[in-house]
């Protein structure tokens, strides 16, 4: 690389520049969370201690704070309640509607797929304002149940496009190869087609988990205080608190984000290896 | 189709009895296939397969071979007609219950099943107890030559080692009637010789019936007790390969089996089994494979081998002066391109004593016996 960039001059280092630039633009607002949250003082700015990088500016109050607050360790557990059992919705409705979309013989499949997706190109405040009023009339409204059910229709797109391009993929001969041995629907999808397009079902699971697990807007609409989860937690203490704690809560969220996408990464390449 | 007419004279080296014996095992009935009801894939298929037969489905890609396969495997229901197996209609049977083994054209191995995973798995959906699995496992991969590779995956084994685990797979629980899909289409030839003869002996070893699908016809000569010809959705002849080549009874399956000449030419006079026609001017002497009709349109096959030099006259019924266009040494035999009654005519010699007098640019005398030169009806006339 030190070579080919001497030779190619003052071009390749624009072009590094640039590149370097728009990483910049996309991550330095997250990253610049990170060091805010061990922030000795109730700021959201950098004070002078931590510019001079003294150890005394820096401490993990935030996080104490935010593992001693009843609301926090709340939202936490609806986080992973709501978007768990969303996720677990999501993937198993996801998977059945790719896996017949992946059938020729189904009629209308451009019409259908569409209108499986379009929970992901409609505005979210327009989706949750309609769940809203529907799921009060059912009374679901302000209850788990409710939000895993808006959670699970946001998070199946996700599924559903995911298995439909590992479906592409899978040799539709190996099912007839399995029922020429005998071998029932539910013994061959079991034991021949979900093993081999487990990458895509469980990255698909995991882009409905990260949904769930950041979504705001219907938690706003539709839960109540005993619903809140993280990201709704965060932003009433945006509005209300003005505490570091959120900041605190954020990087945690990054890290579990990066773990998130290391396993997605992790499966595509799986994935990918195999024949 | 009509049935063959007694042959007089016929060439040598037929086998006496080419309707196979033994009772029916499969039968067509009538079988029509269309995807939208105006393309018609299958046309009014009759066929049988009698127990114990190793029957090939040959035919270019398209010709309705492939999707005859699939309506016995299960895969596909025929739009009209019934498949019978064992003199029992299948077509209300799914698939899975037709106990059929199949061999597909890609082996269609799981990939993430071992080569043991891949043969107990016919077994474990049929309740076998792990020792009874382990055993007939063992066994096909002895069958199959592959004794120790229960641990590989399909991805560590070469084309020819994932043809026999798909062949052990599709033979492990010990089915009666074996398809096969175009087997050997992705091996190389020097492995798809060996895997014929393989396959060869395995079927015999076992007694299993198999119906194989081939586009190649040397495949289908090698291997096949007998052949059904699919051209265009419809079967031209079910012989055995060798009367397949000796006794094509339709244009088609005289020039899609083996090198064939085949002219063009009208009937001017006809005597109890032979006949006269006109090629371009030319009258050659040939034999009849169904009654003709002076005036009748035919088409005459002679193969290539069955022609010769005639440096004296007399040795042939039939023989023209021709010019010698093209040459090919092929070492055991010249390869001679010539025109007779204005089509181009391949003319194989021997590299024997006496080859040696043709040149290109120069006349030589040619010529094929009666018997040698077969007028058949043109294809565009059904029987």
């Amino acid at each position: 690389m030190v070579t080919a960039a001497r030779h190619q001059g003052l071009g390749h280092y624009a072009h590094v520049a640039f590149c370097v630039l728009v990483f910049v633009f996309l991550i330095a607002p997250i990253l610049v969370v990170v060091p805010l949250s061990f922030n000795a003082e109730p700021y959201f700015t950098f004070t002078e201690g931590m510019l001079r990088l003294d150890p005394a500016a820096y401490s993990l109050r935030w996080y104490e704070t935010v593992a001693k607050s009843e609301d926090w360790l709340r939202a936490l557990r609806n986080s992973f309640v709501i978007g768990g059992c969303a996720t677990a919705v999501a993937t198993i409705l996801g998977t059945l509607a790719a896996l017949g979309l992946s059938n020729p013989a189904m009629p209308a499949r451009p019409l259908v797929m569409g209108l499986l997706i379009s929970p992901m190109v409609t505005p979210v405040i327009i989706s949750a304002a309609g769940m809203f009023f529907f799921y009060s009339d059912l009374g679901l409204a302000q209850t788990h149940i409710g939000l895993i059910l808006a959670h699970a229709a946001l998070g199946t797109p996700f599924v559903v496009i995911t298995v439909t391009a590992t479906l592409t993929g899978f040799d539709t001969n190996l099912t007839r190869a399995a029922a020429s041995l005998g071998a029932g629907p539910w013994r061959s999808f079991r034991r021949v087609q979900l093993p081999l397009i487990a990458p895509g079902v469980i990255s698909g699971a995991l882009f409905a988990f990260a949904t769930s697990f950041d979504e705001v807007v219907a938690v706003l609409f539709m839960g109540g205080l005993e619903q809140r989860t993280i990201p709704r937690e965060m932003w009433a203490g945006i509005r209300e608190q003005i505490s570091p704690a959120i900041l605190a809560v954020a990087t945690l969220l990054i890290v579990f984000a990066l773990l998130l996408m290391v396993i997605v990464e992790w499966l595509r390449r799986r994935g990918a290896e195999q024949p | 189709m009509t049935d063959a007419q007694p042959i007089r004279n016929a060439p040598a080296r037929r086998r006496a009895d080419d309707a196979p014996t033994g009772p029916v095992y499969v039968e067509f009935d009538s079988v029509h296939k269309s995807y939208d009801g105006v393309t018609r894939i299958v046309q009014d298929l009759r066929l049988k397969v009698h127990e114990g037969e190793f029957l090939t489905l040959l035919g270019p890609s398209g010709s309705g071979k492939t999707t005859c396969l699939m309506m016995l495997a299960g895969f596909e229901a025929p739009s009209a007609g019934a498949i019978r197996v064992e003199g029992r209609p299948v077509d209300d049977v799914p698939a899975r219950k037709r106990n059929i083994g199949m061999v597909f054209q890609n082996y269609a191995l799981f990939p993430h099943m071992t080569v043991g995973g891949n043969l107990s798995f016919p077994l474990e959906v049929r309740g076998l107890d792990k020792t009874a699995v382990a055993e007939r496992v063992n066994r096909a991969l002895k069958l199959v030559r592959l004794e120790g590779f229960e641990e590989r995956r399909p991805g560590q084994l070469s084309g020819g080692q994932q043809q026999r685990v798909a062949i052990a797979r599709a033979l492990v629980f010990e089915p009666r009637l074996v398809l096969m899909d175009e087997p050997l289409g992705a091996l190389d030839r020097r492995l798809r010789e060996e895997m014929q003869f393989e396959i060869r002996r395995i079927q015999r070893t076992l007694g299993v019936t198999v119906v194989y699908v081939t586009h190649d016809q040397q495949e289908a000569m090698a291997m096949s007790d007998r052949v059904a010809v699919f051209n265009a959705g419809r079967i031209e002849q079910v012989a055995s390969p060798e009367v397949l080549y000796e006794e094509p009874k339709r244009p088609f399956v005289a020039s899609f089996i083996g090198d064939n000449n085949l002219l063009e030419g009208r009937v001017v006079a006809v005597d109890a089994d032979t006949c006269e026609v006109d090629v371009g001017g030319l009258v050659v002497k040939s034999f009849m494979v169904s009654s003709h009709q002076v005036g009748d349109d035919v088409v005459l096959a002679v193969r290539p081998e069955r022609t010769g030099l005639a440096p004296e006259r007399g040795m042939y019924t039939n023989e023209f002066e021709v010019k010698v266009e093209d040459m090919a040494f092929l070492g055991d035999h010249l390869r001679v391109l010539t025109t007779v009654g204005g089509k181009p005519f391949v003319v194989k010699i021997q590299n024997i004593v006496g080859h040696g007098g043709v040149l290109i640019g120069e006349m030589v005398r040619i010529g094929w016996a009666t018997l040698d030169c077969r007028a058949l009806r043109p294809a565009e006339v059904n029987d």
